[in-house]
């Protein structure tokens, strides 16, 4: 952690805040206002793109605890989502639950799901435990299509329109406000946990399985915890991404989508707070200017142009992010600051 | 009885398709310990080349498979060189990303020049077949058949009596030794790219001249990846025999069990049921090298 130029940290307390200097808090408060006045001004086009975000922001956060901090490589995300969406969906269609008790029981049955398939990762590693994520998402996605009287199969279900202490959350603005509560409080959690004895834990496996067994961590349970915490992102996410579509159905939740947010993390800087952020925006962006430069070469040059660019597109980020910058743009970004901090000298004075 | 053969013998066609991709995955994982996700991929471009040759150029048979190997060769060394040798010493995460994204470019690639449209050719690859007794052998199968043990018996050859091929064992064996031998490392890996993207190719000509070229030929790759865990991820003759022992095991469950589950659709997850639980206990499949590591 770089310390801004005349901050002194003179005790613990100090030393472990997130943010240290009146600037950085001055920064926070900024953003958190522009999110909470933007739909004033913004259009309803540009809230869903910033609604999606939020949600695509909870779930990364998730990914980024199990794959970046713990070091498991998940390639089922998605079905997780799924599990955490169709749980609450089912609550809320079916048995009447209101939407504030049943997306906690959603996130809880995709933590469950999460632990269940996260007991292969205390024998196997590396590519065998993507080969059983893998497996997990199109596993789940078929026990959803089973479930036919519970969850619609492949018909999908409806879900009724959400409201939270008698207010409505079915327009557009209201349900920003409430994924943007949600966005941020993620953050805030997902900030904490990995400096809590779990994260340290978490990070003594990613980095050496080996040695931090030997040191008494855990690896039984730790993985299993990261496995659930991570899960439980997902099924938070899920389960506000079918709230807003008010419809749940096996298309919402995508092999691809569990690839994308791992490129998501890759293009953001793994293990990162800020990193996952600047990854789901990133790539969410990319979307958008596939979506409006697709029919323009459609017209252009072939109408299959336009599906073509979006795969290659997003192939060619992670591809360029790789080999250019594995650290992803959270990197980039710590760069800059440092950068900034002493501009325009580029020498430190020690007074 | 009858159904029962027949759902043994479709499965053993399905069998040889997944070996013939797993052998392709296997080659790339042991020479360079790189988890190439996008093998089903080089079999979607190895359909529409088989097309592109043999309809729209109108070549001979012969010809149109040495065209197409030849675009194999170039796609693999390019792939080698652009997109992996960067990532050499990185970990696994970023190599498996790497794979994912070239198959997402490949896909890509296949929509614009192609259209992710349907091309069918039949007629135009010798077609074989066989009945034994009620039962009709398919085409697929015995085609899969002989070029799955043709290939193979050249990759024998290759590792047993060339120069490359012995180096590719060694890389296998140990990197360091290798290096320090005088063996570029580089080579071996293009080597082992350029082998599985033509056995790739050659595998999707096959099944695009019997069932044509689409987009849901690189769907078979991802199911590959079943038969190349059961079999061991290390060992090539595993592969089809866990390919062969595969595609009747998932063409059985699906024959006698879908018409019982509302949903059906068995036989798409049955090779992901497999993964988990080979995973669970025998993470180095039937005949892969155990890895062993205590704490």
């Amino acid at each position: 952690m770089r310390m801004h130029t005349g901050t002194f940290h003179e005790n613990y307390a100090q030393e472990m805040a997130i943010l240290s200097s009146r600037g950085q808090w001055g920064a926070v408060a900024a953003l958190l206002v522009l999110l909470f006045v933007c739909p004033l001004f913004l259009s309803d086009h540009i809230l869903t793109i910033l609604t999606t975000i939020g949600i695509a922001v909870v779930s990364v956060h998730g990914l980024n605890i199990l794959t970046g901090y713990c070091g498991q490589i998940s390639i089922g995300h998605s079905g997780f989502m799924a599990v955490g969406g169709y749980t609450s969906a089912i609550l809320c269609a079916k048995l009447g639950w209101p939407f504030w008790v049943a997306l906690p029981c959603g996130a809880l049955a995709a933590g469950i799901a999460g632990l269940l398939f996260g007991l292969p990762s205390l024998k196997i590693k590396g590519f065998y435990l993507i080969m059983a994520t893998i497996a997990a998402q199109f596993i789940i996605i078929w026990i959803i299509i089973q479930l036919r009287s519970l969850t619609g199969g492949t018909d999908g279900l409806l879900v009724p329109k959400p409201t939270i202490a008698g207010i409505g959350l079915s327009s557009k603005t209201n349900y920003y406000y409430l994924v943007m509560v949600f966005a941020v409080l993620a953050t805030i959690t997902a900030h904490n946990i990995v400096r809590t004895r779990a994260g340290r834990a978490f990070i003594a496996i990613r980095d050496n399985e080996l040695a931090a067994e030997v040191m008494g961590v855990s690896l039984w349970s730790y993985k299993l915890q990261a496995f659930f915490i991570g899960c439980i992102y997902a099924g938070a996410a899920g389960s506000l991404l079918v709230h807003y579509v008010r419809f749940a159905s096996i298309e919402q939740f995508p092999f691809w989508d569990s690839v994308w947010y791992l490129g998501m993390l890759i293009v953001g800087g793994m293990g990162s707070t800020a990193g996952a952020i600047f990854g789901v925006v990133a790539l969410k962006l990319l979307d958008e200017l596939v979506t409006v430069a697709g029919p323009i070469l459609a017209a252009a040059v072939a109408p299959q142009a336009a599906a073509s660019l979006a795969l290659i597109s997003h192939g060619l980020i992670i591809i360029i992010f790789l080999i250019f910058e594995p650290r992803g743009l959270h990197h980039r970004w710590e760069m800059i600051r440092t950068y900034f901090r002493l501009w325009p000298f580029s020498h430190q004075e020690i007074e | 009885m009858t159904f029962f053969l027949q759902l043994v013998v479709t499965g053993f066609a399905q069998g040889m398709v997944y070996a013939l991709i797993a052998i392709g995955f296997v080659i790339i994982l042991k020479c360079s310990d790189v988890f190439n996700i996008a093998q089903g991929h080089f079999v979607l471009i190895g359909g529409y080349l088989g097309w592109t040759f043999l309809v729209p150029f109108g070549l001979p048979i012969w010809a149109a498979l040495l065209a197409a190997i030849a675009v194999a060769i170039i796609m693999g060394l390019l792939i080698e060189r652009l997109m992996l040798r960067p990532l050499v010493g990185q970990p696994v995460l970023a190599i498996v990303m790497m794979t994912i994204a070239l198959s997402t470019v490949l896909g890509g690639l296949a929509t614009l020049l192609w259209g992710a449209e349907y091309k069918a050719y039949h007629g135009l690859l010798p077609t074989i077949t066989m009945k034994i007794g009620e039962i009709s052998i398919p085409s697929e199968s015995l085609i899969g058949l002989i070029v799955s043990i043709t290939c193979v018996a050249l990759l024998m050859i290759l590792f047993r009596y060339t120069k490359i091929g012995l180096a590719m064992r060694a890389t296998a064996e140990d990197l360091q030794v290798v290096q320090s031998v005088g063996i570029k490392a580089t080579t071996v890996y293009a080597a082992s790219w350029i082998i599985a993207s033509v056995v790739g190719v050659i595998g999707g000509i096959l099944l695009g001249g019997v069932s044509g070229a689409n987009m849901d030929l690189a769907l078979i790759g991802l199911k590959a990846f079943a038969v190349v865990l059961l079999g061991g991820v290390n060992s090539i003759g595993g592969a089809i025999v866990a390919g062969i022992i595969l595609g009747m095991l998932e063409n059985v469950a699906a024959g006698y069990l879908d018409p019982l589950l509302p949903g059906g659709g068995l036989a798409q997850v049955f090779p992901f049921f497999v993964m988990i639980i080979v995973l669970v206990f025998r993470p180095h499949g039937l005949f892969g090298l155990a890895h062993i590591e205590r704490v």
